[in-house]
């Protein structure tokens, strides 16, 4: 794993152990459940925390690998603060779903599968939210935005950028 | 809520809650679907403004799931009257107050309105009054947070019913007579499927609620477990006592955080009533659910990848035989039903199987919900009699294309489904009739597609899903797959080749016959069948005739994408991982 060098954000192991003990990481524990657990906390999936995963489920290393590479929601790097997400449905697809996602690239400056310098924002792209009815659609973290325009998609970034100094 | 220990004492408290009187003006938000547009604030603008008026003990506002005309959002139903105001906003909250909660009037600009017709009534709206609204039945009118609301509408009185007075052969033989058929897509008969299980050798038995909804143009599973998760928990309950399981997961995808967080509520008021755990309102019967979160893959809609999902593992589908009703979750007798499957059951119990079965086709029993999206007036949420037809879908209910537009096709059954052109409108949708013309009527995504979309860019869309969502077990999908997108790619962009169009059938056709799940871009099928000239423009004169694919003579429509480093991606495609 190309993260197994500690990053300088990654947490240290004692903070890892603190939070897998509260969590009774065990043997009997569900990796999936487990892994949201971690990155619910950490906002991502640090090396780390994986090493102490795979010595207290006496899972395999590899396999904790291969089945965090598997699921689009699970992320080894660190991530923005704030997850957008944009909808390439189909029924998205045919309302313009490309010019609300160019407009939020050029708003953040950063193209899909990155995060802003500031580490305030990740920009990735979704099959579906399953919100057609909004469409072109999408989500920021837990709120999602609807019948969204190049126009909109600015002052809806703009004003999260400002909720938060 | 205090724990119930009997039937009688469900019974009791049901009749007491819903003889509750409730005088005064009801107010119901919705505040689920209608969330994205602000709902949230009309209630938090329309809650001041009564307190403002003095109004407390006459009207309160009741936040609600979906009213299924979701175009209109944010939408609110004003009850007992029955009004229904569209579009509404904070500032509309004052007048709402003022002129129909206080004066009893009208305010035309907030209703459903066309053609200089003008409805205030929510059961004259064309899109309700044609409608057979039986699963839904309680959807915007419940609080879904509620469990003393919903039992005052009459909640788990089937589930009551059958714990009660019923063997659980009496219950897999009435569901089988009803005729109710899974309504994930693949229709498979849930008596039977139940049956299987019951007579399954194992244990523990599990059951599954499958609400991994994840075909593009498909909500309806989310607006059942944010509108009415009682409902949904109630099927499981009367499931789980048929085939003998005492446990059940329902496997949420994450993209659903308000339904997640909403049934989550709904499984712990049922724990807490008794309606869930140990010793179900004093029958003997233990039943509980854990509420699992997906991870963000198509493919867990596969009913064994959901399972293996569950099981922590990379969710790929497994060889059938045998089946999950044999050897499903950790290699036990596992019965997989989509939501509105669950939801369905306690309307056959309390309907009964005859009456239940009194409306769809000979071979397709009961109501369906089909989801709205894409170019049509009324996008939403939509129940009615299996069989219907798709002009009846998109136009009775739908109120037909805007902008004057034309209708070109529907994209129906999700990315495994099919399109279905203009000449095959009065075909009747259930599960049957479409396969004739390559589609399905599958989990009732319908995107319907305007003039103004290019097909040939629709199925590298969809090509585009099926290759990024592909889990990798079967080397024809997995290859196959990137095959057809690579091939849809080029002719989008004017470099396509005639004798392509060949590989890209050969391409499905293999996939369908040796992919474990099948996950083929069928609808790609169907475009090059129906829409032929089309491609023969894109490939053999480098045109788009519905102007959509750039670069292309005829194309451009002024769009202008980021120049990227390793160079310039396709125009008027999402982000492709580059091909």
């Amino acid at each position: 794993m190309k993260e197994s060098v500690r990053a300088a954000a990654d947490p240290s192991d004692a903070e890892v152990a603190s939070l897998l003990d509260r969590l009774a990481v065990s043997p009997d524990s569900n990796l999936i459940s487990l892994l949201q657990d971690v990155q619910e906390k950490f906002g991502y999936l640090p090396a780390p925390a994986l090493h102490q995963i795979s010595r207290r489920t006496r899972i395999p290393l590899s396999r904790i690998y291969g089945v965090l590479s598997f699921y689009a929601q699970f992320y080894t790097v660190p991530h923005g603060r704030h997850t957008i997400r944009c909808c390439r449905g189909t029924a998205c697809h045919v309302k313009g779903a490309v010019r609300v996602l160019d407009a939020v690239e050029r708003e953040l400056g950063i193209h899909e599968g990155e995060t802003t310098p500031d580490l305030m924002f990740y920009l990735e792209t979704v099959a579906c939210l399953g919100t057609c009815f909004l469409a072109p659609a999408m989500m920021i973290d837990n709120l999602y935005f609807g019948r969204l325009t190049p126009r909109r998609v600015q002052s809806i970034i703009q004003s999260h950028r400002k909720c938060e100094p | 809520m205090k724990r119930l220990e009997s039937l009688e004492e469900l019974t009791a408290l049901a009749r007491r809650l819903a003889s509750r009187t409730r005088s005064g003006t009801t107010l119901r938000v919705c505040a689920t679907g209608c969330r994205a547009l602000g709902a949230l604030d009309v209630c938090v603008a329309l809650e001041a403004e009564i307190a403002r008026r003095g109004l407390a003990q006459r009207a309160r506002v009741v936040q609600v799931g979906c009213h299924g005309l979701c175009a209109g959002a944010v939408t609110m139903v004003i009850d007992p009257q029955g009004i229904f105001y569209m579009g509404v906003t904070p500032d509309d909250a004052a007048e709402i107050v003022e002129k129909t909660v206080a004066g009893g009037r009208i305010i035309k600009r907030l209703c459903w309105s066309r053609d200089g017709r003008t409805f205030a009534h929510q059961q004259d709206i064309p899109f309700y009054k044609n409608q057979m609204r039986r699963v839904l039945k309680n959807c915007g009118v419940v609080d879904p947070k509620s469990l003393e609301d919903a039992l005052a509408h009459g909640a788990y009185a089937a589930a009551a019913a059958v714990l009660g007075s019923r063997r659980p052969e009496e219950v897999i033989a009435e569901v089988e007579r009803s005729g109710l058929r899974g309504r994930g897509g693949a229709g498979f008969p849930t008596g039977r499927k139940w049956q299987l299980a019951r007579q399954a050798q194992g244990d523990p038995k599990y059951i599954i609620c499958n609400a991994d909804e994840g075909d593009p143009g498909s909500f309806k599973d989310r607006v059942l477990l944010e509108g009415d998760p009682h409902l949904v928990i109630e099927g499981m309950i009367i499931g789980a006592y048929a085939v003998g399981a005492a446990e059940a997961f329902n496997y949420i995808r994450a993209e659903y955080p308000l339904a997640i967080e909403f049934f989550k509520a709904a499984v712990c008021q049922a724990r807490e009533a008794g309606l869930l755990g140990k010793n179900i309102l004093g029958t003997g019967f233990d039943f509980d659910i854990v509420v699992v979160q997906g991870a963000g893959a198509y493919v867990c809609g596969e009913e064994t990848s959901l399972l293996t999902s569950i099981e922590g593992q990379r969710a790929m589908p497994r060889v059938r035989p045998p089946f999950p009703v044999a050897r499903g979750l950790y290699g036990k007798p596992t019965t997989v039903n989509n939501v509105e499957t669950w939801a369905n059951v306690p309307r056959v119990i309390e309907l009964g199987a005859e009456a239940f079965a009194s409306v769809g086709t000979t071979g397709s029993k009961g109501t369906k919900i089909f989801s709205l999206a894409g170019a049509v007036r009324n996008a939403g949420v939509a129940e009615l009699p299996i069989g219907a037809t798709l002009r009846q879908i998109v136009f009775d209910i739908g109120g037909g294309i805007p902008r004057g537009r034309k209708f070109k096709a529907a994209q129906i059954g999700g990315p495994c489904g099919g399109c279905v052109p203009a000449q095959y409108l009065d075909l009747p949708v259930d599960y049957d009739s479409l396969k004739a013309i390559g589609a399905m009527m599958g989990c009732g995504g319908i995107i319907v597609l305007d003039e103004g979309t290019c097909m040939v860019d629709l199925a590298r869309n969809l090509s585009q899903f099926a290759r990024d969502e592909s889990c990798g077990k079967c080397v024809p999908c997995r290859v196959g797959n990137t095959r057809i997108f690579q091939i849809l790619t080029r002719m989008v962009r004017g470099e396509g080749h005639t004798e392509e169009l060949r590989q890209v059938q050969d391409l499905c056709e293999l996939i369908n016959l040796t992919s474990l799940c099948g996950m083929a871009p069928n609808p790609v099928l169907s475009t090059i069948r129906f829409f032929a000239e089309e491609y023969e423009a894109h490939v053999a004169r480098h045109r788009c005739p519905a102007n959509v694919c750039q670069g292309m003579a005829g194309g451009a429509r002024g769009r202008k994408a980021l120049s990227r480093p390793g160079g310039a991606r396709p125009s008027s495609l999402p982000g492709g991982k580059g091909v």
